[in-house]
């Protein structure tokens, strides 16, 4: 199984020639596509749209370096966000990002060398009253101690090798 | 054409225009960073708030890019302004402690040491170099890269950019001196961008200044006001 989808210069092109049959293309939108796809914005994709889209290259280097749903290093397949925000930190965050950190073998900010996780921290996520928050793959989980968080990702785990 | 009060005196505009603007033609001065004459206004630096009075206020408001409208009542020298302006002269401090230009400006604010150490470069992230770059040259070679405290002038990929046509315009606005000119013989470059490469000698005086794409495009410019 290869770990990266391998850059296709026509995927793209298909992508933008399906943006603009409809409304003004937006650069946004097809940067989501591509992350989406890829799960990272390779460097030939953003000189691909800028060139085809006609915005300068510099532009589409500032939009992707500043949204954090962009990367422009691949992520794993599956992402495991930790709320560090305030109210999380002191309901005790730190001990669930540490029991996550430490069996994943990975830093915050880090994929595993498969490719399969990612563990990220972010700053708030507005559910304060639930915290410590873990969000993985997308579903959120509240009220996380060390052992909920083991058992979350013991489940996390093992959808990734059926996939 | 539209009449406002700054500091207590009766002015006029033209339609359509700042508060800073109807303010210089006035001889009122208010210190400002980000802004240029040539440049579309940008409210990054936050030196030239003014305080606004009527018909919505009292409320700080960033005077080069907030119009000035018939009946309003601007402050540009109350203690709120004053209060505003000295924070951020050592916020500016604190990010670029050893440009003259923000050490005069703290100075003159009363501003003496910064509280805090913002970075190790000289760069405020005015915007003048990347909005320079874009709306004068049209090269479109840097722009603002990353968020917060990462945030920095960049080209892209953080590699020299083949669009730097060796202007040095934005060298030349750099209002702190962050971005270097390193000249070596015949070898012009911008270093803060990576972008190396020969410059091409004048025909006439014989020294080396411009950048190759540059004189591909002046002898272009040439031609056709000689056709």
């Amino acid at each position: 199984m290869s770990f990266q989808p391998t850059f296709d210069a026509s995927e793209i092109e298909d992508l933008l020639n399906g943006k603009r049959g409809g409304e003004h293309p937006s650069l946004m939108s097809v940067l989501e596509e591509v992350q989406a796809r890829y799960r990272y914005l390779p460097q030939d994709a953003l000189i691909l749209i800028s060139e085809s889209m006609g915005v300068p290259l510099s532009q589409t280097y500032g939009v992707a370096t500043f949204y954090n749903a962009f990367s422009l290093k691949p992520k794993g397949r599956h992402v495991i966000n930790v709320c560090t925000g305030t109210a999380c930190m002191v309901r005790g965050a730190k001990k669930v990002l540490e029991r996550i950190s430490d069996r994943l073998g990975i830093q915050p900010g880090e994929t595993t060398e498969d490719g399969q996780f990612t563990l990220e921290t972010v700053n708030c996520l507005g559910a304060c009253a639930l915290g410590p928050v873990v969000v993985a793959d997308g579903a959120y989980s509240g009220e996380v101690t060390g052992a909920k968080a083991n058992a979350l990702l013991s489940k996390v785990m093992a959808e990734a090798k059926t996939v | 054409m539209v009449t406002l009060s700054i500091n207590g005196q009766q002015v006029q505009g033209v339609d359509g225009s700042s508060i800073l603007e109807v303010a210089r033609e006035h001889g009122i001065e208010i210190p400002t960073l980000c802004y240029h004459e040539a440049l579309e206004p940008y409210g990054g630096c936050r030196l030239c708030v003014v305080e606004l009075k009527a018909p919505r206020g009292p409320r700080l408001v960033a005077s080069c890019v907030y119009p000035a409208e018939e009946g309003a009542v601007v402050e540009t020298d109350s203690e709120i302004v004053h209060r505003s302006r000295r924070m951020t002269a050592e916020l500016l401090l604190g990010a670029a402690p050893n440009a003259k230009v923000i050490q005069a400006l703290a100075a003159r604010m009363g501003v003496e040491k910064p509280r805090v150490s913002l970075s190790d470069n000289n760069c405020i992230l005015c915007g003048l170099c990347v909005r320079a770059c874009r709306e004068i040259v049209g090269a479109n070679a840097i722009s603002l890269v990353n968020r917060g405290f990462t945030k920095e002038v960049s080209p892209p990929f953080e590699i020299g950019s083949n669009a730097c046509v060796g202007c040095t315009t934005c060298v030349f606005l750099c209002p702190t001196g962050a971005i270097k000119l390193e000249e070596v013989l015949a070898n012009r470059s911008v270093h803060h961008w990576d972008s190396d490469f020969e410059a091409v000698a004048c025909k006439i005086c014989g020294d080396h200044y411009l950048a190759p794409e540059l004189a591909v495009d002046v002898e272009k410019v040439l031609s056709e006001e000689n056709a």
